[in-house]
Order: C-alpha cells, then sequence, then structure tokens
C-alpha cells in the first residue's frame, strides 16, 4: 500500500506540482468546453476558442493570485 | 517543414538541452570525486531504464487510445505539465524565486560526495552509482515525458527523439569540452521558451481532444487549423510578459526584502 501511495504522489509531484489550483482550473475549463461540444448548439471552431481563451485566462490568473498570495 | 514538426523539434531540443544541464552537474561532481566506472553504470542504467519507458509507453498509448481522446488526455498533462515550467519562470523572471545556480549545486553534490561512505555493491561504489542514475534518471523523465506527448500527438516520435538527442549531445559535449558545470547557461531564459511551447501544443491538442464528446468523436478543429499554434503561442507569450511585469519585485521592494 505504502508502495502504491508512493508511486501516485510522485507521479502527483511530476504532473501537477506544488501548485493544484492551476490544474484544477485547467480541467475545469476543458470540462465545460466537453460540456459545450456535447451539447452541439456551438460550432466547434468556437468552442475551440473559447476554451483556448479560457484556460489561458483561468491559468495566468492562478500564476498571479499564487504570486501575489506568497508576496504578502 | 511544419509548424509541429518545428515544434516537436525546439520544444524537445531546448527542454533536453537544460535538463542535461542539471544532469551534467551532478554526473560532474560524482565523477570527479567519486571516481567514473561507478558513475557511468549509473548513467547507463538511467539511460537504458528511459528508453524502455518511451517504447513501452509511447507505443501503449499511441496503440489502445482513440485519435481525439489521446489528443484530450496526453494534452491535458502537458498543458499542466508546461504551467509548471512556465509559473516557475514567470516567478523567476519577476524576482520572486531564486534562479538556478549551477556552481552552487556543483559544490552541495561535491561535498555530499566526499562524506558520503565507502559502501561497495556489485563491484560498484554504490553511492555513485545510485546518485547519477538517479540525477540522470529524473532530468531525464521529464524529457521522456516531452518526447512522448509531443512524439505520440504530432505523429512525430522520431522527431521528437532526435530533437532531445540533439539538446543531450551539445550538452555533453560541451561538458566534456569544458570539464566542469555549465553555469553560463541561460537557464530561465530556456525553461521559460519551453513552458511557452509546452503550454501552447498543450492547448491546442487538449481543445482538438474535445472533439471526442461530440457525437461522431473525432477532433475538433481550430479557426485556422495549424495556424493556430503560432496565436496561441503569440497569446500565451504576452500573458507571461505581462504577468512578469505585474509581479516584478522593484529595486525599493526587494531592498527591504
Amino acid at each position: 500500500m505504502r508502495y502504491v501511495a508512493g508511486f501516485f504522489r510522485f507521479w502527483w509531484d511530476f504532473i501537477v506540482g506544488d501548485d493544484w489550483r492551476i490544474a484544477a482550473g485547467v480541467v475545469l475549463v476543458l470540462v465545460i468546453g466537453g460540456l459545450l461540444v456535447a451539447d452541439g448548439d456551438l460550432s466547434h471552431a468556437l468552442v475551440a476558442a473559447l476554451t483556448g481563451l479560457g484556460l489561458m485566462v483561468v491559468a495566468m490568473a492562478s500564476i498571479v493570485s499564487a504570486a501575489l498570495r506568497a508576496r504578502r | 517543414m511544419t509548424g509541429h514538426a518545428v515544434g516537436v523539434i525546439a520544444a524537445t531540443l531546448l527542454a533536453s538541452g537544460v535538463e542535461f544541464v542539471e544532469a551534467l552537474t551532478i554526473v560532474l561532481a560524482m565523477g570527479t570525486t567519486r571516481g567514473w566506472r561507478s558513475t557511468w553504470f549509473g548513467v547507463g542504467a538511467a539511460l537504458v531504464a528511459l528508453a524502455a519507458i518511451t517504447a513501452v509507453a509511447g507505443y501503449a498509448l499511441e496503440r489502445w487510445l482513440p485519435e481525439a481522446l489521446l489528443q484530450l488526455v496526453v494534452g491535458t498533462l502537458l498543458l499542466i505539465f508546461g504551467l509548471q515550467w512556465l509559473r516557475k519562470a514567470i516567478l523567476r523572471a519577476a524576482g520572486l524565486k531564486a534562479l538556478h545556480d549551477e556552481d552552487e549545486t556543483y559544490r552541495e553534490e561535491v561535498a555530499a560526495a566526499a562524506a558520503a561512505g565507502d559502501e561497495r555493491r556489485l563491484g560498484l561504489d554504490w553511492f555513485a552509482f545510485v546518485v547519477s542514475f538517479k540525477g540522470v534518471f529524473l532530468e531525464g523523465l521529464e524529457i521522456v515525458f516531452i518526447v512522448i506527448t509531443f512524439g505520440v500527438n504530432g505523429g512525430s516520435i522520431p522527431l521528437a527523439v532526435i530533437g532531445a538527442a540533439l539538446g543531450g549531445l551539445v550538452v555533453l559535449g560541451a561538458g566534456l569540452a569544458l570539464h566542469r558545470p555549465l553555469a553560463r547557461v541561460p537557464e530561465n531564459t530556456i525553461k521559460f521558451a519551453v513552458g511557452l511551447l509546452l503550454s501552447t501544443f498543450g492547448t491546442f491538442w487538449s481543445v482538438e481532444g474535445l472533439g471526442w464528446f461530440g457525437p461522431g468523436e473525432s477532433s475538433l478543429h481550430w479557426p485556422g487549423g495549424d495556424a493556430a499554434i503560432l496565436v496561441l503561442f503569440a497569446l500565451w507569450a504576452t500573458l507571461a510578459w505581462a504577468a512578469v511585469r505585474l509581479l516584478s519585485v522593484r529595486p525599493r521592494e526587494r531592498e527591504a526584502a
């Protein structure tokens, strides 16, 4: 059990790193994008553009807010 | 050469180069302090392990996942991984995180090597073997991750491997010629560029992979096709530059700190 936990902790640290908010924001935006695709009301090009912009805004907001918190 | 191909070679070459700089520091410290035989065994074992992981993971991903799902899974992982690089590069550029110092790392590794015991296993200096294995394996794992994600998604594993091998050869050549850590490499600038490339391609592929949720389960198409990669890169670069400007520690604040 200890080895399994260690295995997953290693990959979590490797991919997500020490700020999980960025990963959570990315996954949230992609889930919304997936729901929009499944819904089918918007064109795929529009969903692609909106999701791309959403990813950038969420990721940069997470980075900047984490840095500002660290400075306080 | 397509935008994909340029991106694959640039990302793998730069990432490989910067990771090899860090691995080289550890290997040099072990080799010069503890002897080269066990150190080379450690390096060789790590390279064999990395090659095996690349072959198995690359083959499995390519064979078992449908194209759109592969783009979604691998693109998402690449984006999250790339944003880690970009976050650290932004914090370093803004003066909020210390720059990596290869000379300091080298001194620390040499001191640890000199203080370590003299345990021998399988006829090898075990400390030198383990430290050089871990150093090359852990730094190399990041390169393998980038090679697999770019190679599998771009359909160009050979290009990704060539880029990574070139980066490694340049650093190893320079290291062997100088016989000292490469302290003057602009590591943070390179990491900034790699972070931007990983974030750009991660965004491009993860969004394409959203098509898996649609009725046909086929990839989405960006407006402008592959040209969207350039637009995404420009946008990520602009946002990162703005973040550095916003977060930069002013000289007066630095003095106060």
